[in-house]
């Protein structure tokens, strides 16, 4: 059902696009109002998202820990997945955010008869992942040739490298396609494993569908309906430099593809894609394991009611006595 | 107990039903639950709303304002604990903590999968918590909190042995356990506990630890391990109890007071610190240092616990010894000095014996036994004779609370090696970090529930299972007082022929001490190996 759903949500927002400009030429909402209410929407989302979980306390330090602890000075700590220092903090959520590390230690048990249980590697989920979202960001890094003029180095070198194996006319981008290939690959999963069928809702195809649509519609716009560039240009131009204007003849299927990235924008605060990033503030990732070395605060620790040894004396003095137990009152 | 045949309880369905999960109703299945608390060990505590209840009836007896009261406490807790509230926020239902976890793999239950799990509360909270959740609902993977949700809540958070497998697996370090410890919280604000931890807390409350041993058993507890120590060994220790002014004060699980093996190594423990002529004491009121508060609310868990470092101080010790235990050590490890502020009436750890300063421990001032142990190997202060344990082929089995919750690895490896010349890993991906529960863990480890324990303890069995074949491996060796009740019958009914021991056990067994008569048994009273003609 969320599939379903989903499908058509997106589907609907292609054709609210289409109509849009199309039919009503609304040009000017598509192409400037639209986008910079989304970008607003998605920055202060963002932020409230952040602050919001930023201002709930920490009460106790609770990393989990995947591998030796410092401990005796002839034993080795493993300075990485178990850190006693900041610098290690540092270096496991940098190898958690840029390789997902925890993702690479996946494995599948597998169940035969006897009753045999075996535990194999598998690392699709990781290499998918890691292919989407650094595609994601090399598009979306790519893209900033729109905002930018001149275009600066690291763009260009980039696509020239990314445009490699040259293919047709316009450059064919490996990213592209490897973007392209992980979503189809991450949504077949969703689809096919029944463990995944069976735990994901709508939130979870829909924006799978929406940045599916996103890809296909810029590549179409590359590749296949021919867009005017410098119309493109003049318009990414003059929304950065805050003077937007509308050049004409630009193709509906920029406006689709842009209208697309604005719903993405205004969904991403209110999604589970924050956890782009709640990541970094996971506590069971980003704290150090030093909770018997240093003392950790609970803000808002309070006092409780206790038993305390006096009570329990008296409970128990007799038989204590009895048993040649010390006391404190005879 | 009528518990299907292995095989019949291996043949197991890891596809998920075909009706959605929100469709699917929660059956109750016998063997799979614990029964439900009994009124009176919540009001020994003062929880709130003590009554008579039965899990298998259909009327929970569930006070007028249940939802609010649910719903609040949800709310509040989301403002108190940023993993709660980030972890249910950020799940991007990937399923790699899917088949992660022991119970899923043991069960097939498509519930028992740590995001499904978690879902289940992640839910009620969309449609109470969330604007989305509110405006979309069950689109939007909301639900509203009825009856049925409730005690599905309640059914599946006590099938969750707290372990933290799952987290280690997750791209975002999301822990299911600490979805269900707030859960069980959730619980607890209605008087929805089991019986098994209900019970042990207030035994707890009352005497200081959960099997409600009152000072003078304790004392005829140790009185028989003396004895026994000194058949053993024709040493005659003398452990003291409630000593002001001793240097140490050790803190045991109570199970080790109490049943076999636990016992065995509580009579290890108290040769080996003979041996050393260490300046200890027990206490009977310190005398538990599992914590089931913990399995209850942190609030209860804070107020069980901080009767060991109040009593440290009552008995100006200088620092605190730590036994073989599991959940004890994860809240030692993660919560002791939070929950009690500076310790700065104890002293900075050092080995009286090595002069070893524990810098790792320099706050809390709490030492792990195996880091006590490992250090006097190192430093070459025990005389020990492995060969007496080469009837024993051993491996260990990480206690989660010990490997996710500290990192403690290779100190009872260590330890291990020294005293025996027999020992095997089992395979990688369920050792360490990668541990697999004993199946019984937080409080599970009731009797009613024993289908549950099996299942869950499956992938664990079956690992020693393939050691045991591969390596003729005859003895588990743990140091959790948890898996030294629970695994002895998963041992027998998955992987027959193998035993559970706890460390300091293997220790008493190779150490030579000064003094001693010529042994011919070991801490069980079994023959040592060379011995077995001998009377
Ligand atoms: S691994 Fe983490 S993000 Fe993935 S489904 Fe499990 S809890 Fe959610
Ligand atoms: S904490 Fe352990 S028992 Fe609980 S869901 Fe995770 S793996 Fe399963």
């Amino acid at each position: 059902m969320g599939l379903i759903f989903s499908f058509f949500a997106v589907a609907a927002l292609v054709l609210v696009a289409i109509i849009g400009v199309k039919a009503a030429s609304l040009q000017y909402l598509f192409g400037v109002i639209i986008p910079y209410a989304a970008f607003l929407f998605f920055i202060l989302g963002i932020a409230y998202r952040v602050l919001q979980w930023a201002r709930v306390p920490v009460p106790f330090r609770i990393p989990t820990t995947a591998g030796q602890g410092k401990s005796l000075p002839w034993i080795k700590q493993n300075k990485i997945d178990n850190p006693s220092s900041s610098l290690g903090v540092v270096v496991r959520m940098a190898l958690e955010v840029l390789l997902f590390r925890s993702l690479f230690r996946n494995t599948k048990a597998e169940l035969r008869e006897g009753p045999k249980l075996s535990y194999g590697s598998t690392k699709w989920l990781w290499i998918a992942g890691l292919a989407f979202h650094w595609t994601f960001f090399l598009i979306l890094f790519r893209h900033f040739r729109l905002f930018l003029e001149p275009v600066p180095l690291p763009i260009e070198i980039m696509e020239a490298l990314d445009g490699f194996f040259q293919v047709g006319a316009p450059v064919l981008y490996i990213t592209d396609l490897i973007f392209l290939g992980a979503v189809t690959f991450l949504f077949l999963r969703r689809v096919i494993i029944p463990q995944v069928r069976y735990i994901s809702l709508a939130s979870d195809y829909f924006p799978l569908f929406l940045i599916g649509a996103i890809g296909a519609s810029g590549v179409i716009m590359r590749y296949f309906l021919k867009t005017d560039v410098v119309g493109v240009k003049e318009l990414t131009m003059g929304l950065i430099t805050f003077s937007p204007v509308v050049p004409a003849g630009i193709g509906t299927i920029f406006y689709i593809h842009l209208f697309l990235v604005s719903c993405l924008f205004v969904y991403f605060p209110l999604s589970k894609l924050m956890h782009m990033a709640g990541v970094f503030l996971s506590p069971t990732r980003n704290l150090v394991n030093n909770n018997r070395a240093e003392l950790h605060v609970n803000p808002w620790n309070y006092p409780v009611k206790i038993h305390t040894y006096a009570e329990y004396e008296d409970d128990f003095r007799e038989k204590m006595k009895a048993a040649g137990l010390p006391v404190e009152k005879e | 107990m009528a518990n299907p045949k292995p095989e019949e309880l291996a043949k197991i369905d890891l596809a998920p039903p075909k009706t959605g999960w929100m469709e699917t109703p929660t059956v109750f299945r016998k063997g799979m639950f614990c029964y439900g608390n009994k009124a009176k060990s919540l009001e020994t505590v003062g929880f709130p709303n003590p009554r008579q209840w039965s899990v298998s009836e259909e009327d929970w007896h569930l006070p007028e304002n249940w939802q609010e009261i649910f719903i609040e406490g949800l709310r509040e807790r989301v403002s108190k604990y940023r993993s709660f509230r980030l972890f249910l926020d950020i799940c991007v239902r990937c399923g790699a903590c899917a088949d992660k976890c022991h119970y899923f793999i043991g069960s097939g239950d498509a519930k028992n999968m740590p995001v499904l799990r978690a879902e289940l509360l992640r839910s009620v909270y969309r449609k109470y918590c969330t604007s989305s959740g509110k405006m979309l609902g069950k689109i939007a993977g909301a639900r509203e909190l009825t009856v049925d949700v409730l005690k599905e809540i309640w059914y599946y958070a006590y099938q969750c042995s707290e372990c933290r497998r799952c987290s280690l697996f997750c791209p975002y370090g999301i822990d299911t356990a600490e979805i269900t410890i707030l859960a069980r919280e959730l619980l607890n604000l209605l008087g929805l506990n089991i019986d098994w931890i209900a019970g042990p807390v207030a035994n707890c409350w009352l005497t200081g630890n959960h099997l409600g041993l009152q000072p003078h058993t304790i004392k005829d507890a140790f009185d028989m391990f003396i004895d026994d120590v000194e058949t053993i060994s024709g040493i005659r220790v003398n452990p003291s109890f409630n000593r002001k002014g001793a240097e140490i004060l050790f803190v045991i699980p109570s199970g080790s007071m109490f049943a076999d093996p636990g016992t065995f190594t509580a009579m290890g423990e108290i040769l080996l610190f003979h041996e050393l002529g260490l300046d200890y004491t027990f206490s009977t009121f310190a005398s538990e240092g599992g914590d089931f508060g913990f399995f209850t609310s942190n609030e209860m868990a804070k107020r069980l616990h901080s009767k060991i470092y109040d009593e440290a101080k009552r008995l100006k010790v200088k620092w605190i010894l730590g036994g073989e235990c599991g959940h004890m050590w994860r809240v030692w490890h993660q919560y002791h000095n939070t929950w009690y502020g500076p310790v700065d009436f104890l002293e900075e750890p050092v080995s009286p014996i090595t002069g070893t300063k524990f810098e790792n421990a320099k706050s809390n001032k709490t030492i792990h036994i195996c880091e006590f142990t490992a250090d006097l190997i190192k430093h070459g202060k025990l005389n020990l004779d492995p060969g007496r344990n080469d009837n024993l082929i051993v491996t260990y089995h990480d206690s989660c609370n010990t490997s996710r919750g500290m990192g403690l690895l290779e100190e009872p490896r260590y330890i291990l090696k020294s005293v025996c010349n027999n020992f095997h890993e089992m395979p990688e991906n369920t050792i360490r970090e990668q541990t697999f529960c004993c199946g019984s863990g937080s409080g599970l480890n009731a009797s009613e529930n024993m289908e549950l324990r099996l299942r869950g303890g499956l992938p664990r069995a079956n690992a020693v299972k393939h050691v045991a074949k591969k390596y003729g491996v005859n003895m588990l060796a743990c140091v959790c007082a948890i898996d030294r009740a629970a695994l002895p019958p998963l041992m027998d009914y998955w992987v027959p022929g193998v035993r559970v021991t706890g460390l300091h056990e293997m220790v008493a067994n190779a150490l030579i001490c000064k003094g001693e008569k010529k042994r011919t048994t070991n801490m069980r009273g079994e023959p040592l190996p060379g011995m077995e003609g001998e009377e």
